[in-house]
């Protein structure tokens, strides 16, 4: 990707060398982002306090800080722990986050894999997570593991099936599943043959769009759908026998999850590294595109995170009631409707 | 001959053999309860509470509380206290609403003794009491929207009870521990300029509930999680012994604040007892939130009807309560709460019996939580309101 936009021959080590980097810092560069910005600042002024102010200005290093204290602390497990299970759980959490971010595009050339089925991808490895959350309940021989495990799994995959069914309505009006193309889809589009602002498809998708917030609001295990971690009654759910470094790469994960999601929002939805006014062919987006798609992730994610501290939590019972006899018919008709105004116009 | 019996047993055999897997086959797949030991070591429970959950899936067979984690020994230890020394260790049984604990005691105290306080200390001492009933209702409420998962409503509970704690501590010293009541009226007069910022805080006490009307009870899934969970019928809640807001969420209309007043000022201002037929936890909740409302009403009319005059009644200096037996009983905060005083002539109670109001509203666990799901044991027990040191003493 890099070697296009800087048009020069790099050996496959320094490319593949550029691509982990890359991958590292759009993985922990917007869940960073996410955790100071929204956990640290935006809950504490919603919560009428300041939040962390001692460490670094404005308390910005708090982070820094806390991750030195999670590395610090001994990395616990339990005598009767199904040890390998244990241990890999949160590897593979993260690894769905990683794979996740393999198809989302940053400017026109700058991807790291374009895949001509790029969403269906999204959409299968995002249920990776899953099994690591399994994972984590089963082997940490735990009750409240065990139970926030199980309602993990009933939870995540009860919630794929509105996520995917609001993403089809975008592709079949882009009329594409690679992500790219639906970016350059919607960058060219036109709003009854006014073409300004192109057409994010927020605008004729927008059921869509609250649907699939909905739903990576549950995959998210974030209130109101947190019962997998619901600390009032399990505690921390599957992450309570975790601890240490452990614990922090489910925290990461969590959180970059939440900034890929995000991610994948602002691209179906919001024009990913498009911006109005600047013809899409630009060579100008591979610098400017991450930091627009940045900074859609951050508008993405601010509801994410207003509805996480404002919300109470479902029960387990309600939220499969809310999925499937609520969110899934009305994906469908979303999906019936789309369908039939594709053909008409 | 021989051959059939040969093929006969064999089929015998098959068939005990074909038997014998499907009955292991059943033991396997036959599911045994979970039972999870909710505490004492838990989020949810505020100090150390234990419920011993049976479930299956998530769904609670039985459920039996266990307490004494936290059993301090109040009775025993009244029993080497002057009565002027009780009022400080009593506070500490429900510590959020302090100034509450001391009153029953105090009045009994005062039964036995045959004084009765001046005027001014009856008012002093209901306001007080009710202010203790609005920090601690607002806190109730806001702890439960935490038990449900919003993170938002309790800091924004924390914030306001600041406004009457203030007060408290304007007139008594002490946030949390007033230890301002005595026998025959109160310790001091309030400060200059205590009414009108009493009546701010007042004001800002209205406006907290409804803030917190609007953003918890307003909320649909507050209302999904709590409209018909944890229901208690009148006639159970009356055979458990229940008390407070508790029974008047299920719709019985008894409130000792009005029904025995003695001691105390509440007739003199015009207030309203709040029921709610439905007897689940979202009326629970909401009895408390309008009686803290009511509460700030009754406050302010008691201020504008302040009369002067000692805080004070003549008590001899070293009090030597004489040979008797006394029972009072308030509406406390959490419930109704009674002392009875045994009382052998001397500087120290003989015997006293505390009667507080969240050990009786807990003994009905094991009756509402049969048949609910886990996320509800957590929501009934928030609605329940109770204070670790109100059920262990």
């Amino acid at each position: 990707m890099i070697s296009s936009v800087l048009a020069v021959e790099l050996a496959y080590w320094q490319q593949t060398t550029l691509r982990v980097i890359g991958g590292l810092v759009a993985i922990l560069l917007p869940a960073g982002g996410l955790v100071y910005v929204y956990l640290f600042k935006m809950m504490s002024f919603m919560q009428s306090r300041l939040g962390p102010m001692e460490a670094g200005p404005y308390g910005s290093m708090q982070l820094l800080a806390e991750v030195g204290k999670f590395l610090q602390k001994e990395d616990i497990i339990p005598t009767k722990a199904d040890r390998f299970v244990f241990l890999g759980a949160p590897f593979v959490v993260l690894l769905s986050t990683f794979l996740l971010l393999l198809v989302v595009p940053f400017g026109p050339d700058a991807w790291f894999v374009d895949l001509d089925t790029g969403i269906y991808f999204a959409m299968a490895v995002s249920s990776i997570s899953v099994i690591g959350i399994l994972m984590a309940g089963w082997g940490s021989s735990s009750k409240y593991s065990l139970l926030g495990g199980i309602r993990a799994a009933g939870q995540l995959i009860a919630y794929e099936l509105p996520m995917i069914l609001a993403v089809l309505g975008v592709v079949i009006q882009a009329g594409t599943l690679n992500m790219n193309e639906i970016v350059f889809a919607q960058a060219n589009g036109e709003i009854f043959g006014w073409g300004g602002i192109g057409n994010p498809y927020i605008i004729t998708q927008f059921v869509g769009f609250m649907l699939f917030l909905v739903a990576i609001q549950a995959e998210l295990t974030q209130p109101p759908f947190d019962m997998p971690v619901a600390e009032s009654e399990l505690v921390a759910g599957y992450m309570t026998e975790y601890s240490g470094l452990r614990f922090l790469l489910f925290f990461i994960g969590e959180f970059a999850t939440a900034g890929v999601f995000s991610a994948i929002a602002a691209v179906l939805f919001l024009g990913g590294w498009y911006v109005p006014f600047l013809a899409p062919e630009h060579n100008l987006y591979n610098v400017l595109g991450p930091l627009v798609l940045m900074a859609k992730i951050f508008g993405v994610a601010g509801l994410i995170f207003w509805f996480r501290f404002t919300y109470p939590r479902f029960r387990e019972d309600q939220l499969q009631r809310l999925a499937w006899k609520f969110l899934i018919p009305i994906a469908l008709v979303n999906i019936v409707a789309t369908g039939v105004l594709k053909v008409v116009f | 001959m021989t051959a059939t019996t040969g093929a006969n047993e064999r089929d015998q055999l098959a068939y005990i053999a074909a038997k014998a897997a499907d009955s292991r086959v059943n033991v396997e797949l036959e599911t045994e309860g979970m039972t999870l030991n909710i505490g004492p070591q838990h989020p949810a429970t505020h100090g150390t509470l234990r419920i011993v959950a049976r479930l299956d899936g998530e769904q609670v067979i039985s459920a039996d509380p266990v307490m004494g984690y936290m059993h301090r020994g109040y009775e025993k230890l009244t029993e080497v206290r002057t009565y002027p020394q009780v009022t400080t260790l009593i506070n500490r049984i429900d510590w959020l609403g302090s100034f509450a604990n001391e009153v029953p005691f105090i009045l009994a105290a005062e039964k036995l003794m045959e004084v009765e306080a001046p005027p001014r200390a009856k008012w002093i001492r209901t306001i007080l009491f009710e202010m203790s009933r609005i920090a601690n209702n607002l806190l109730g409420l806001g702890d439960m929207a935490a038990q449900l998962g919003a993170v938002t409503p309790v800091f924004y509970a924390f914030r306001d009870r600041e406004y009457v704690l203030n007060q408290v501590e304007a007139v008594t010293g002490g946030r949390f521990h007033p230890n301002f009541d005595r026998i025959g009226g109160l310790k001091d007069d309030i400060p200059a300029g205590w009414i009108a910022s009493t009546k701010d805080s007042m004001v800002k006490m209205r406006e907290a509930a409804d803030e917190l009307e609007s953003l918890v009870f307003g909320n649909e899934i507050f209302t999904a999680r709590t409209r018909g969970i944890g229901i208690i019928p009148a006639e159970v809640a009356l055979e458990y012994g229940m008390s407070g807001a508790n029974l008047r969420g299920s719709g019985v209309d008894w409130d000792l604040r009005r029904d025995a007043p003695e001691g105390m000022a509440y007739n003199e201002a015009d207030w309203k007892v709040w029921t709610h037929p439905d007897g689940d936890s979202y009326a629970r909740a909401w009895v408390r939130l309008q009686e803290m409302r009511e509460g700030t009403y009754i406050v302010d009319q008691l201020l504008d009807s302040l009369p002067s005059g000692p805080v004070m009644a003549k008590v001899p200096r070293i009090i030597k309560v004489p040979e008797g037996e006394a029972f009072v009983e308030t509406e406390n905060p959490l419930g109704v709460m009674g002392y009875y005083i045994v009382s052998k002539g001397d500087l120290v109670p003989f015997r006293v019996k505390i009667r507080s109001a969240s050990f009786n509203n807990i003994a009905v666990v094991p009756w509402v939580l049969k048949g609910v799901y886990v996320p509800d044991i957590i929501s009934i027990l928030a609605s329940l309101y109770f204070i670790l040191g109100d059920i262990d003493r």
